[in-house]
C-alpha cells in the first residue's frame, strides 16, 4: 500500500513536470524564441557562471583552510618534509594558475555574452602570445622537474651500510614482518619452502637465517635509517605508511625496497596529537582481493635504546619452532644451536 | 584521361540513382547498415545504454562508501546473492562493481561512445565525403563492438561474478582463479570481450584515418580541416598504434591463465600451495597495459577537445584562436602520449632512474595542454557568446580540463606520487580530466549535432537545467575527493574503518555520495530530452547554429551519400566568424573567396584571383 502511494506520487510528479515542460515550450513558441539568436536564458546562464565562480571559490578557500589539520597528516619521516616541500611548492604554482584561469574562463563567459548590438573581434592568431604561453609554462615546469629530481634521487638513493634491514611481506590479507636478528643479515628464502608455520619460506641452509625472528607488529627505531625489504607471497600488494610518506609495491618474484628514517616515536606523536590511542599504520594500496581494505599492520617507532632492548629480547624463529632444525644441514647444526641460543639439553627433552 | 574521369562521374551518378529509386529494407537501413551516419547513431545509443549501466554501478558502490551502515536488502531483487545475509554489499562484489564501472566507462562509453559516435558521424560530413572509405569495415566495427558488449554484459550475470581486479586487471590477481572469484570465468569473458573490442577499434581507426587522408573534398586541405577532424584523426592514429599492445598484453594473460605459461607469474604461494611458475614479471604486464592505458586517456580526451574547439568557436562567433597552435599542441600530445606511460608505475618497483625520465616526459605534456587552455580562453575573449547547451558543456569542459590537468602535475611528479598514488586524489584527478571532461565533450557534441542527426532540435531549457545540475554536481562529487586523497585514503577500499588514519571524513564521503545520486538523477532530464526530441522536438532549420562547417550544407536529414547533388567544394578555413566587412557573422567553408571581396584579408585577395569557381558550384552555394 505504502509502495503504491509512493509510486503514484512519483507518476504524478513526473506528469506535472512534463506539463510544465510542455507549457514552457509552448510559451517559447509563442514568444518566437526559435527565431531569436539568443533568448533571455543567455543572460541567466552568463550571470550564473559568475555566481558559480564566486560561490565555488568561497567554498574552496573556506573548506581548504578549515580542514587543513584533517587532510594534512603529520609528517613522521625525514624525507617526509622534503615531500611536503615538493607538494606545497606544486600546490602554490598550480594554485595560482588554477585560480587565474578559472576566473578568466567564467569572467569571459559572463562579460562577452551575446549582445545584439556587439560583434565579436576577429582575432585568429598571435604568434607572440603562443610563444609566450608555451615558454612560460615550460620554465615553470622545468623548475618543478628539477626540484622533483633532486628530492626523488634523494629518496631513492641506495640504502646506507648501517641501515636496519627489515622484511615485510604482503599476502592475502595481511602483512608479516621478519627481522634479521643479531647478525643484522636477513636469511635467504625460497618460496617453495613456505608452509603454514614458515610463512616466509626461510631457507635454513643459510647461516644468516638462524637468528631471524618475526614479530606481530612492525617496530622500528627513531632517527636511524630503516630499509623495508618488500615481498609479496601471492599477488601484488603495496606497502603504504601514510605518516611516513612511504609507498612501494610488493611484487611476487621481484623484491623491492624503501629506505627512510623515522623522526618521531609513537609516544611523541601521541603527545603531539593529544591522542593516547594513536598508532602508526601500514595499509595496502594495490588491490589484492576481497580483504584488500583490511590489510593493516601497526607500526611502532621506539627510541633507539628502547628499540635495541626490545630487539635483544626477541627469540629467533628457529628457537620458537625447533622442528625446523631438521632442515638445517648437519654440519651447520652446531652453529644454528649457538646462534639461536637453543639449549641443547632442553632439546633433548 | 578524360574518359577515365567521365567514367568515374557516371559511376557516381548511377550509384545515386540506385538509392533514390528503392527504399532500403529495415535490416539494411537500421541494423546491418553501412551508412556512417546510422553507424554513428548506433554507437551513440549503445554508448548511452552502457553509460547508464556504468553510472548505475557507481551509485551502488557510492551507497556503500557514503552510507556504510545502510541496509541494502532492497537491492536483493537486483543483486541476489551479492547482498550478504546481513544486508550489506559483498566486499568482493564491491571490487567487481568498481572494476566493471571502470572498464565500461573507459572503453565502452568514452572510447566507443564518444570517438565511435562522432568520428563516424562527423568525418564524412565535415570533410565532404559520401561515406567512410569502407562502409563494410565500418559496419564490422560496430558489430564487433556489439559482440564485445554482449560478452562483457554476460559476465555480469554469471555466478562467480565479473572481473574484479580493478579495470587495469593486474596479474597475478587477474591470472589466478584462486585469488579472487572474479578471476574465474568473469576474467575470461573480460579478456574475450576486450579482444573483440580491440578488433572493433582497429577496424574503425583504419577507416577514420583512410577517410581523412583520401576522401577530403576538393579544396579541403589539411590546413582547412575543422579541429574536430584533426582530433578524430589523431585519436585514430593513437588507437591504431596502442590498442595492439593491449591485445598482446591480453593474449599473454590468456596464456598464463589457461596454458600454464609464466609471462607474468613468478614465485607464488597461494591457497596453501606453491605454484610452479618461475621467471615471469607482473611488471611486464604493467608496462604493456599502460603503453595502451596512457594513450587511452588521450583517445578519450582528444575527441572531446576537438568537439569543444568547434563549439566554442561557433558560439562565441569568433575564429578559434591559434588554429595552427591547436593542431600543433594536439600533435605534441599525440607524440608525447606514447612516452609517459610509466608514470603509472613510479612505486611499482621501477628503476628510480626510469622514474625520473618519465617524470620529465610527463610534465612536458602539460605544456601543449596549457597552450590549448590559453587558446580556449582567448577564443572566448571579446566574443559574442551564445549559450546553447552545447556551449555551456564546452565551457564546463574547459573548467574540468584546468582543474583536472593541474592535479596531473602533482601526480606526474614521482616524489608527490609516492604519497598520492592509488589514493582518492588519483580518483579525483582522472574523473575530472578524463571522465567528466570526456562526458561533457560527448554531451556537448550530442546537443550540438542533434539537429543534424535527427532533423529536430533538443529543448534548450531542459539542456540548461541538465547542464547546471551536472556541472555543479560533478564538482561536488570530485572536488572533495582531493581532500580525502591528500589525507591518504586508498582507492578500491570497501570500507576505511579498519584504519585509524582513514576513519575521518565520513561526513564528506556521505556528501559525495549524495552529490553523485543527485547528479545521476539529473541525467534523466537529458535522456528524456534526447528521446522526446528525437520524435517530438521542434523541426530543425538547415544551419541552426549558423556554423561554417560542411555538414550544415547537407540536407536537414541527409540520405545515403550525404549530398544529393555534387559534393560542395571548399574555399576557406572553417573559422571565418565575425570577419570584418562581412555582412553576416559567419562565412561557410563552401563560399568562394571571390564572392566575398568585402571581407577578404590581403593575402586572401591574392588567392581569390587565382580561384577557379565552377558555375555549378556557385549555383549550388546560392541555392
Amino acid at each position: 500500500m505504502f509502495n503504491l502511494a509512493i509510486g503514484l506520487g512519483v507518476v504524478l510528479l513526473l506528469a506535472i513536470l512534463f506539463l510544465i515542460f510542455r507549457i514552457s515550450s509552448l510559451i517559447g513558441v509563442a514568444k518566437g524564441n526559435s527565431k531569436k539568436v539568443a533568448t533571455g536564458s543567455n543572460r541567466f546562464n552568463g550571470a550564473f557562471f559568475m555566481v558559480f565562480l564566486i560561490g565555488a571559490g568561497i567554498l574552496f578557500f573556506w573548506y581548504s583552510f578549515k580542514e587543513y589539520n584533517n587532510y594534512q597528516l603529520p609528517v613522521a619521516s625525514a624525507h617526509g618534509s622534503e615531500y611536503e616541500f615538493m607538494f606545497w611548492l606544486t600546490m602554490g604554482v598550480t594554485g595560482v594558475v588554477f585560480i587565474l584561469t578559472q576566473i578568466l574562463l567564467f569572467y569571459f563567459a559572463w562579460k562577452y555574452q551575446y549582445k545584439s548590438d556587439s560583434k565579436a573581434l576577429f582575432y585568429p592568431e598571435n604568434n607572440k602570445l603562443e610563444v609566450a604561453w608555451t615558454f612560460i609554462p615550460a620554465v615553470v615546469l622545468a623548475v618543478l622537474v628539477f626540484t622533483g629530481w633532486r628530492v626523488w634521487s634523494d629518496i631513492t638513493s641506495p640504502a646506507p651500510e648501517n641501515t636496519n634491514n627489515i622484511e615485510i611481506m604482503g599476502y592475502q590479507f595481511a602483512w608479516d614482518v621478519r627481522y634479521p636478528g643479531l647478525d643484522g643479515e636477513l636469511g635467504n628464502y625460497d618460496y617453495m619452502k613456505i608452509d603454514a608455520v614458515n610463512s616466509f619460506g626461510i631457507d635454513f641452509t643459510d647461516k644468516a637465517a638462524y637468528d631471524d625472528f618475526t614479530y606481530r607488529e612492525m617496530v622500528i627505531p627513531k632517527g636511524e635509517p630503516v630499509t623495508f625489504n618488500i615481498r609479496a607471497k601471492d599477488v601484488l600488494h603495496s606497502v603504504f605508511a601514510p605518516h611516513f610518506r612511504l609507498k612501494m609495491d610488493a611484487v611476487p618474484g621481484m623484491p623491492t625496497s624503501f629506505t627512510f628514517t623515522a623522526t618521531k616515536t609513537t609516544e611523541e606523536m601521541r603527545e603531539e596529537l593529544n591522542d593516547p590511542e594513536f598508532n602508526y599504520e601500514i595499509a595496502c594500496t594495490e588491490v589484492c582481493g576481497k580483504g584488500h581494505f583490511s590489510m593493516k599492520k601497526n607500526l611502532v617507532v621506539l627510541e633507539p635504546e628502547a628499540y635495541r632492548e626490545w630487539y635483544k629480547e626477541q627469540e629467533s624463529f628457529l628457537k620458537r619452532n625447533p622442528d625446523y632444525l631438521s632442515e638445517v644441514p648437519s654440519e651447520l647444526k652446531e652453529m644454528a644451536l649457538l646462534k639461536t641460543g637453543i639449549d641443547n639439553n632442553e632439546l633433548a627433552k | 584521361m578524360s574518359t577515365a574521369a567521365a567514367e568515374v562521374k557516371i559511376g557516381q551518378d548511377t550509384h545515386h540513382d540506385e538509392h533514390h529509386d528503392h527504399e532500403q529494407s529495415f535490416i539494411s537501413k537500421y541494423i546491418f547498415t553501412t551508412d556512417h551516419k546510422m553507424i554513428g547513431k548506433q554507437f551513440l545509443i549503445t554508448g548511452i545504454l552502457w553509460g547508464l549501466i556504468g553510472v548505475g554501478m557507481s551509485v551502488i558502490f557510492r551507497l556503500q562508501l557514503g552510507f556504510p551502515e545502510m541496509q541494502l536488502e532492497w537491492l536483493r531483487p537486483l543483486l541476489g546473492g551479492w547482498i550478504t545475509e546481513a544486508g550489506k554489499l559483498d566486499a568482493e562484489f564491491y571490487l567487481a562493481l568498481v572494476t566493471m564501472h571502470g572498464t565500461i566507462m573507459v572503453f565502452f562509453v568514452l572510447t566507443a561512445g564518444l570517438s565511435g559516435t562522432f568520428s563516424n558521424y562527423l568525418i564524412p560530413l565535415q570533410i565532404g565525403a559520401r561515406d567512410m572509405a569502407s562502409g563494410f569495415m565500418n559496419m564490422l566495427s560496430y558489430w564487433f563492438f556489439f559482440l564485445s558488449s554482449v560478452v562483457m554484459m554476460s559476465s555480469i550475470f554469471i555466478e562467480t561474478g565479473p572481473a574484479a581486479g580493478g579495470w587495469v586487471v593486474y596479474p597475478p590477481l587477474s591470472a589466478l582463479p584462486q585469488a579472487i572469484q572474479g578471476s574465474q570465468l568473469g576474467m575470461t569473458l573480460w579478456l574475450v570481450a576486450m579482444v573483440f573490442f580491440i578488433v572493433s577499434m582497429l577496424l574503425g581507426g583504419i577507416n577514420y584515418i583512410t577517410t581523412v587522408i583520401n576522401l577530403r573534398t576538393q579544396g579541403m586541405s589539411f590546413t582547412r580541416l575543422p579541429l574536430t577532424i584533426w582530433a578524430f584523426f589523431l585519436t585514430a592514429v593513437i588507437g591504431l598504434l596502442s590498442f595492439p599492445v593491449l591485445f598482446a598484453a591480453a593474449l599473454l594473460l590468456v596464456f598464463d591463465r589457461s596454458f600454464g605459461t609464466s609471462f607474468y607469474l613468478s614465485e607464488i604461494y597461494i591457497g596453501g600451495e606453491a605454484l610452479p611458475n618461475m621467471g615471469g614479471s607482473p611488471i611486464l604486464y604493467q608496462h604493456l597495459f599502460w603503453f595502451l592505458g596512457h594513450p587511452e586517456v588521450y583517445i578519450v580526451l582528444l575527441p572531446a577537445l576537438g568537439i569543444t574547439s568547434e563549439i566554442i568557436a561557433t558560439n562565441s562567433r569568433k575564429p578559434i584562436f591559434g588554429y595552427r597552435a591547436m593542431i600543433g599542441s594536439m600533435l605534441g600530445i599525440t607524440v608525447l602520449s606514447f612516452v609517459v606511460w610509466a608514470h603509472h608505475m613510479f612505486v611499482s618497483g621501477l628503476n628510480p632512474f626510469l622514474g625520473s625520465v618519465f617524470m620529465f616526459l610527463t610534465l612536458i605534456i602539460a605544456i601543449p595542454s596549457a597552450v590549448k587552455v590559453f587558446n580556449y580562453l582567448t577564443t572566448l575573449w571579446k566574443g559574442n557568446i551564445i549559450f546553447t547547451p552545447a556551449t555551456l558543456f564546452s565551457i564546463g569542459l574547459v573548467s574540468f580540463f584546468i582543474s583536472g590537468g593541474l592535479t596531473g602535475i602533482f601526480l606526474g611528479n614521482s616524489v608527490i606520487d609516492i604519497q598520492l598514488h592509488d589514493t582518492y586524489f588519483v580518483v579525483a584527478h582522472f574523473h575530472l580530466v578524463m571522465g567528466s571532461l570526456s562526458i561533457f565533450g560527448l554531451l556537448a557534441g550530442v546537443y550540438h549535432w542533434f539537429p543534424k542527426m535527427f532533423g529536430r532540435m533538443m529543448d534548450e531549457k531542459l539542456g540548461y537545467i541538465h547542464f547546471w545540475f551536472t556541472f555543479i554536481g560533478v564538482y561536488m562529487i570530485f572536488f572533495p575527493m582531493h581532500y580525502i586523497g591528500i589525507a591518504g585514503f586508498p582507492r578500491r577500499y570497501y570500507s576505511w574503518t579498519n584504519f585509524d588514519a582513514f576513519s575521518s571524513y565520513t561526513d564528506l564521503n556521505m556528501f559525495v555520495s549524495i552529490a553523485a545520486i543527485v547528479t545521476v538523477t539529473a541525467q534523466f532530464i537529458f535522456l528524456f530530452n534526447f528521446f522526446y526530441s528525437m520524435f517530438r522536438g521542434r523541426k530543425a532549420p538547415q544551419n541552426p547554429w549558423r556554423s561554417n562547417t560542411l555538414e550544415w550544407t547537407a540536407p536537414i536529414e541527409p540520405g545515403h551519400g550525404n549530398w544529393p547533388g555534387e559534393i560542395p567544394t571548399v574555399y576557406r578555413w572553417p573559422y571565418d566568424y565575425s570577419k570584418p566587412g562581412a555582412e553576416e557573422d559567419f562565412i561557410p567553408q563552401h563560399i568562394p573567396l571571390s564572392e566575398t571581396p568585402e571581407s577578404n584579408l590581403p593575402h586572401e585577395q591574392e588567392l581569390a584571383k587565382k580561384e577557379v569557381v565552377s558555375k555549378k558550384d556557385n549555383a549550388g552555394a546560392e541555392a
